[in-house]
């Protein structure tokens, strides 16, 4: 359910896209496949969320309707079973950083004040484009949802979580399709993000806190610090992490993702780990070639700053005494760290194997 | 002759330090020769230090030559041992009380690697998920997870794997560990429990009984899969001088029931950003730098929150120079600035008013932020199969080479 005017008071909800597009119902199943064939992957799917959620002992209610693509038209099915519903706002700022904003029906959403305390200015906030939604959060026109984050494809994503779900007993959410809503209590909501990887964190979306040169932007921890890479395989290790609410959960999610890295070169499928069955990582592998290559790229790189102009006029002949000494001392320390992290994952593969060797037989 | 703390004295004001607080006399700075004096323990003087270099044929640790570590007991023994090629092993801990961990948290680990890797001993490292969980009122469950959070960050330090044993309380507790444990209880009065540690009739038993948990690390027979055979072993213990209280109750036992005093080396507080005046704490955020900190927060932390000595205008500063006394990015860059003739230049030419409050707290964030990076790479690295690998009660054949 997307909402165009959100500004303050009335519950005047339009949704833009649904007066454009009364038809469309009948070819977002196409439009969503077609999408995800474009972009290479596929993305979650709602049987496969419920099955993930029954899986992680969640409760939840499932109510089937037909397709809806408002607020509106969600009350009309399932405003009066007790819950309370939502609405998810897919949003986008001038650097393409991505941010889902998921509230409370009733609470009012400033995207001029968000965008403040993010950080980004008075302007910095927009509606998401309709292409990014099928590209990255891998869900239909009117679909946004919390559990979107689960694709791969919206790993750089910020949440933003209403504090006033924890209020109530359950919240409605679409489960990754219009044509079905879920009722669960953020708890529920917690478990699922948490089995991911991302740290749920709720904030007071009403608030209003002055944002100056005293006042720092109080939520400009969810601005992600990385532009997404999509359908990237060959991403490194981390060098620059999100610095969204879920740091932690990021390193997790990092962690398994640089075990995909050790990888020996020679594998050259997709490696992208679908999150479905994101039981656990495989071993990584001690690699013996990546761990050299490492200390040569370092080593180089220090022979190269060490080795200039100045230096060769400064120490002539004695040149390669002075540089040797220099890279030992500055490199002693840091390589070290190296091997005995490679030390350690060998150890680690090799402790795996022994407590799952067959004991010989007599 | 060692002294034991007297609970009528905290009556006065005092400044406090203990296990679960630690705050200075008034609001003012930790007065760390009341507290060596009032502990009983002995200051680590630069003899030790160059000892410590001769003996590990390598340059001193840099918490060594700042002072960091500047408290003992019995660190001399040790070394006299080491020197007649009986070793010794360490043993440090962490209690897991939340997921975050900043720089104050490393501090006692990054000493204790340089340790492992200076005189080539084993090290067991102790994660007191009961603790929290009864102190902090976390579940079992919660605490229990928190411990492995925090080991990932501790691997990430850099301990060696073939001599490095980590164990959970709620894991590894019973057998021979729990046989120390309830030995050490018997030589413990419930009244002098109280006096070291202040429990009071409201305190819950599994207070009460806890200390004898973190004592029996020091005993070598509490790791039969390890030193079987070697009861004879030393211990030694790097830590942060407010857990001085639970270890002179173990030393005040150790010889009752037949085992050698574990040896404890000791730091200072690692203080806030905004200024000296006790621990950083883990629940405000601008208090500290935290290893999940991107660059960009670092920079922002340090340049909005880090309390200065720096004067008021520019002029003023040109005149009098900084106080180095309060500043607390000169304080951060003792601990962790490595080259000494940088840092002794910084603090000259910012003492007298040359160098700008600025250019100190640029240096500052890029020297933390390599720190903070190359623990989330090392962090990187470490999985959950390398947690259990560390945790697993296995034999370290190779631990003394």
């Amino acid at each position: 359910m997307q909402l165009k005017s959100l500004t303050s008071g009335k519950a005047h909800e339009t949704s833009f896209h649904s007066s454009r597009y009364l038809q469309l119902p009948l070819f977002l199943p196409f439009i969503s496949a077609l999408t995800q064939k474009l972009t290479g992957t596929m993305g979650y799917s709602k049987d496969q969320l419920l099955a993930r959620l029954k899986e992680l002992q969640i409760e939840f209610s499932q109510y089937e309707h037909p397709v809806v693509l408002t607020v509106e038209a969600q009350a009309k099915y399932v405003g009066n079973l007790g819950g309370a519903l939502s609405k998810n706002l897919f949003l986008k700022d001038k650097k393409h950083r991505y941010y889902v904003v998921s509230a409370l029906a009733d609470t009012k959403v400033d995207l001029k004040v968000l965008s403040q305390r993010l950080g980004l200015g008075k302007g910095g906030l927009r509606m998401a484009p309709e292409e990014a939604l099928g590209e990255i959060l891998q869900v239909p026109l009117g679909c946004v949802t919390p559990f979107a984050v689960v694709n791969e494809s919206a790993r750089h994503v910020s949440l933003l979580l209403d504090q006033g779900f924890k209020n109530q007993e359950c919240c409605f959410f679409h489960p990754l399709a219009n044509d079905m809503s879920i009722s669960l209590n953020a708890h529920g909501l917690d478990k699922f993000l948490k089995s991911i990887g991302r740290n749920p964190s709720y904030i007071d979306l009403e608030a209003n806190p002055p944002v100056g040169k005293d006042q720092p932007p109080d939520l400009a921890a969810y601005v992600p610090s990385d532009s997404p890479v999509l359908s990237d395989l060959s991403e490194k290790a981390p060098s620059s992490q999100d610095s969204t609410g879920d740091s932690v959960g990021a390193a997790t999610k990092t962690a398994a993702f640089t075990a995909k890295a050790i990888k020996p070169s020679g594998n050259a499928k997709n490696v992208k780990e679908k999150s479905a069955d994101s039981a656990r990582p495989s071993i990584p592998a001690a690699d013996a070639g990546k761990f050299v290559e490492e200390l040569l790229d370092r080593a180089s790189a220090l022979l190269l700053s060490e080795i200039s102009e100045d230096s060769i006029k400064q120490h002539g002949g004695q040149l390669g005494a002075e540089v040797a000494n220099n890279v030992k001392k500055c490199l002693r320390e840091d390589l070290k760290n190296l091997a005995t992290i490679f030390k350690n994952t060998a150890y680690t593969e090799g402790f795996y194997a022994g407590t799952r060797c067959q004991p010989r037989r007599l | 002759m060692e002294k034991t703390e007297d609970k009528n004295q905290q009556q006065e004001e005092e400044q406090v330090v203990n296990p679960w607080e630690v705050s200075a006399k008034d609001g003012g700075k930790i007065d760390y020769d009341k507290l060596i004096d009032k502990f009983g323990c002995q200051r680590l003087d630069q003899s030790f230090v160059d000892r410590v270099q001769r003996l590990t044929s390598r340059p001193p640790h840099v918490f060594l030559r700042r002072g960091v570590f500047f408290a003992h007991r019995d660190f001399n023994d040790i070394l006299d041992a080491y020197e007649r090629g009986d070793k010794f092993y360490l043993y440090t801990g962490r209690g897991p009380s939340s997921e975050a961990l900043h720089l104050g948290h490393l501090i006692p680990f990054m000493f204790t690697k340089y340790l492992q890797d200076a005189f080539k001993v084993p090290l067991v490292i102790q994660l007191t998920d009961d603790e929290k969980c009864m102190w902090k009122n976390l579940s079992v469950e919660e605490s229990q997870r928190l411990a492995r959070e925090n080991a990932k960050d501790i691997i990430a330090c850099g301990f060696d794997i073939s001599k490095t044993f980590i164990f959970s309380d709620f894991d590894y507790v019973g057998g021979a560990f729990y046989k120390n444990m309830v030995k050490v209880a018997k030589c413990v009065t419930y009244n002098k429990v109280v006096g070291i540690f202040g429990f009071t009739g409201e305190d819950h038993i599994g207070k009460v009984s806890f200390p004898p948990v973190q004592a029996v690390p020091s005993f070598p027979s509490s790791f039969p899969h390890l030193f079987s055979g070697k009861d004879d072993l030393r211990c030694l213990i790097p830590c942060a001088i407010d857990q001085d209280p639970y270890f002179r109750m173990t030393r005040d036992v150790a010889p009752r029931i037949g085992y050698h005093k574990p040896a404890l080396i000791e730091s200072l507080f690692f203080p806030a950003l905004q200024g000296e005046n006790g621990k950083m704490s883990a629940s405000d955020p601008n208090s500290a730098i935290y290893v999940t900190d991107s660059a960009k927060d670092i920079k922002y932390k340090v340049n909005k929150h880090a309390f200065t000595g720096g004067q008021d205008s520019i002029e003023k500063h040109r005149q009098y120079g900084a106080n180095l006394e309060v500043d607390i990015p000169i304080k951060y860059l003792n601990f962790f600035l490595e080259d000494d003739a940088e840092l002794e230049h910084i603090k000259k030419e910012y003492g007298a008013g040359r160098m700008l409050t600025g250019e100190v707290k640029k240096r500052l964030a890029e020297v933390l932020t390599e720190l903070v990076e190359r623990h989330r790479r090392a962090r990187a690295a470490v999985t959950e199969e390398m947690v259990d690998a560390f945790m697993a009660v296995r034999p370290l054949p190779n631990m003394f080479d």
